[in-house]
């Protein structure tokens, strides 16, 4: 593991953006998903906002996941207990597969449901399966308990997070923070 | 890894006292609770009588039973396919490609209303025509059309109340009039819109029926100017009366079997142009007779299929499945039929498919 003298102290500039970037989307998202499937009055509009902005998040997704393989990652504060590093890897490997599963499941689902993948005006895009009718109830489904899982795995997200920034005061955010924070900063005491 | 060696390293300062780790781990449950509560909230968990699109459907099955695999609506039907002959008239008022002069391939399913897929058929059932045209440039349009000229009512919660106050009670089989009664006295709207239905007679099937589609639509040509349209089909056939029913349970379904196969059958495509003012958002109701139509081509039913074999069985007929050119008025019965068909598609799709009444040897006798 890289040591705390040749990491960088923070995400790289463009990683930082988009992780703010997706997160008002994913959360804009979630909220629309679990509002439209339950309202009969909004349901088009929302749905209507649902499809192209799922596509974006896929795109914003590949974009970060190229990226995030491609920067050094700052490392870890020695305040991260050995057990909790596995939980922050595992934990992010799955928020990464979620952000590209879900859309790719929502595409696959309209596909298989034979329904068109309207983006906005005329622009669609093209189905990625065929119709199947048994396939499409099941992606159906799935869609719906991935999207509960991402939900839950936001908000331990949040929550890990702000623990560490908040109790345990070890600047966690600053990582990830998309102002420059200055590793000279970090003082003891200071938050 | 204890607190001492936590603390040697960079940027972590002393620990907090007790009472602040409190206040702050209180801080960031509450954001948790907070969050998640609105998540629950916007989810519909917190209201569980608002009218959901789960709950319109669950009505359905309550009156009809579940019927695996079929719609929840207009379950008994039949697969079709032909053609829409555009005459170009259409264009002035909207930029889809489907108004343009020229022909595209459509799909269809001649349906009976009800959630009933073994009933047998009676001439004052109300039929449908669903229709999908696919254009070119890969673009559909799907409209779900029935033979009465109004919908009994103008909002989602008004369409669930009357099918619950016009459905037999499933023990007795009969409706309870007081139940009719008492939604006709709160909502004149649909006892002017019983009275429309009333004054028509049925015609003798499904191939010389009208279809309208009822709600009303906005149209947008390539200027980008908008109007607001109705449509409905006009059959070429003369509307003859009733057929004697017969012993025959399918004897509707039958009769436009053998009809298409002697021969195609057409309907004049007539859409309404709205004046401003028009209402937009009230199906119950028609606009003034004195208002334009035009006859913008020619719908041709030229083959028929049971839905045992055809894919046009898993297609959900969203009345919001638009081309560029089409929009959405501001009718909640659009948005309402939408997330009630695609809750219809969700549970049929994912059921064990039983033969239709209208089997592959119906179709072809």
């Amino acid at each position: 593991m890289a040591t705390t003298t040749t990491s960088p102290t923070q995400f790289a500039f463009l990683l930082r953006i988009l992780h703010w970037l997706m997160a008002a989307c994913l959360l804009a998202m979630l909220f629309i998903g679990v509002s439209m499937v339950t309202s009969v009055g909004n349901y088009h509009q929302l749905l209507a906002i649902h499809r192209p902005l799922g596509i974006s998040i896929l795109i914003l997704a590949l974009i970060r996941l190229v990226t995030r393989l491609m920067n050094r990652t700052p490392a870890l504060p020695p305040t991260v207990p050995p057990s909790e590093r596995m939980i922050m890897k595992l934990s992010e490997f799955a928020m990464y597969a979620l952000f590209i599963a879900l859309p790719l499941i929502g595409w696959a689902m309209l596909s298989a449901g034979n329904y068109p993948i309207v983006m906005f005006g005329s622009v669609h895009l093209p189905p990625i399966l065929a119709p199947q009718p048994m396939l499409y109830a099941t992606l159906r489904k799935t869609h719906t308990i991935l999207a509960y899982a991402l939900f839950l795995a936001f908000l331990a997200h949040m929550s890990g997070v702000l623990f560490h920034t908040w109790i345990v005061r070890d600047h966690f955010l600053s990582r990830m923070l998309p102002w420059t924070v200055r590793a000279k900063g970090r003082r003891a005491g200071e938050i | 890894m204890t607190e001492s060696e936590a603390n040697q390293g960079f940027g972590a300062p002393p620990p907090l006292p007790m009472g602040a780790v409190i206040a702050r781990l209180a801080g960031i449950g509450l954001l948790v609770v907070v969050i998640a509560g609105l998540f629950l909230y916007v989810g519909g968990w917190l209201t569980p009588h608002a009218l959901t699109p789960a709950a319109l459907v669950d009505t359905f099955e309550h009156i009809n039973g579940v019927q695996s695999g079929f719609r929840r609506n207009h379950a008994k039907g039949v697969c079709v396919t032909g053609y829409f002959e555009s005459n170009g008239q259409g264009a002035t008022l909207s930029r889809a490609q489907v108004f343009q002069q020229g022909r595209v391939p459509v799909v269809g399913r001649f349906a009976l209303a009800g959630g009933q897929p073994f009933a047998a058929d009676t001439s004052h059932d109300v039929r449908s025509l669903a229709l999908l045209f696919k254009t070119a440039d890969g673009e559909e349009w799907r409209t779900g059309m029935i033979n009465i000229p109004v919908f009994p009512v103008n909002k989602p919660q008004d369409f669930h109340d009357f099918l619950v106050a016009t459905s037999p009670d499933p023990k007795t089989g009969k409706v309870d009039g007081a139940a009719v009664g008492a939604f006709l006295s709160k909502h004149p709207e649909t006892a002017a819109a019983l009275k429309i239905l009333g004054s028509g007679t049925p015609t003798s099937g499904f191939s010389d029926s009208s279809y309208y589609g009822l709600n009303a639509f906005r149209f947008v040509n390539a200027k980008g100017e908008d109007t607001p349209v109705r449509w409905w089909i006009n059959p070429d056939l003369t509307a003859a009366p009733p057929s004697v029913e017969t012993t025959d349970k399918n004897y509707l379904f039958d009769q436009v079997i053998a009809q298409i196969h002697s021969g195609p059958l057409r309907w004049h495509l007539i859409v309404i142009v709205g004046q401003p003012g028009d209402p937009t958002a009230e199906a119950a109701s028609m606009w003034p007779a004195d208002r334009q139509q035009i006859d913008v081509g020619t719908v041709t039913i030229s083959t028929v299929e049971s839905e045992d074999t055809s894919p046009t069985r898993d297609i959900n007929f969203d009345p919001l499945v638009l081309p560029d050119g089409i929009r959405a008025s501001d009718d909640p019965l659009l948005s309402t039929r939408s997330a009630a068909y695609s809750q219809s598609l969700t549970r049929r799709d994912g059921e064990r498919k039983i033969p239709s009444a209208i089997s592959t040897a119906e179709v072809q006798k």
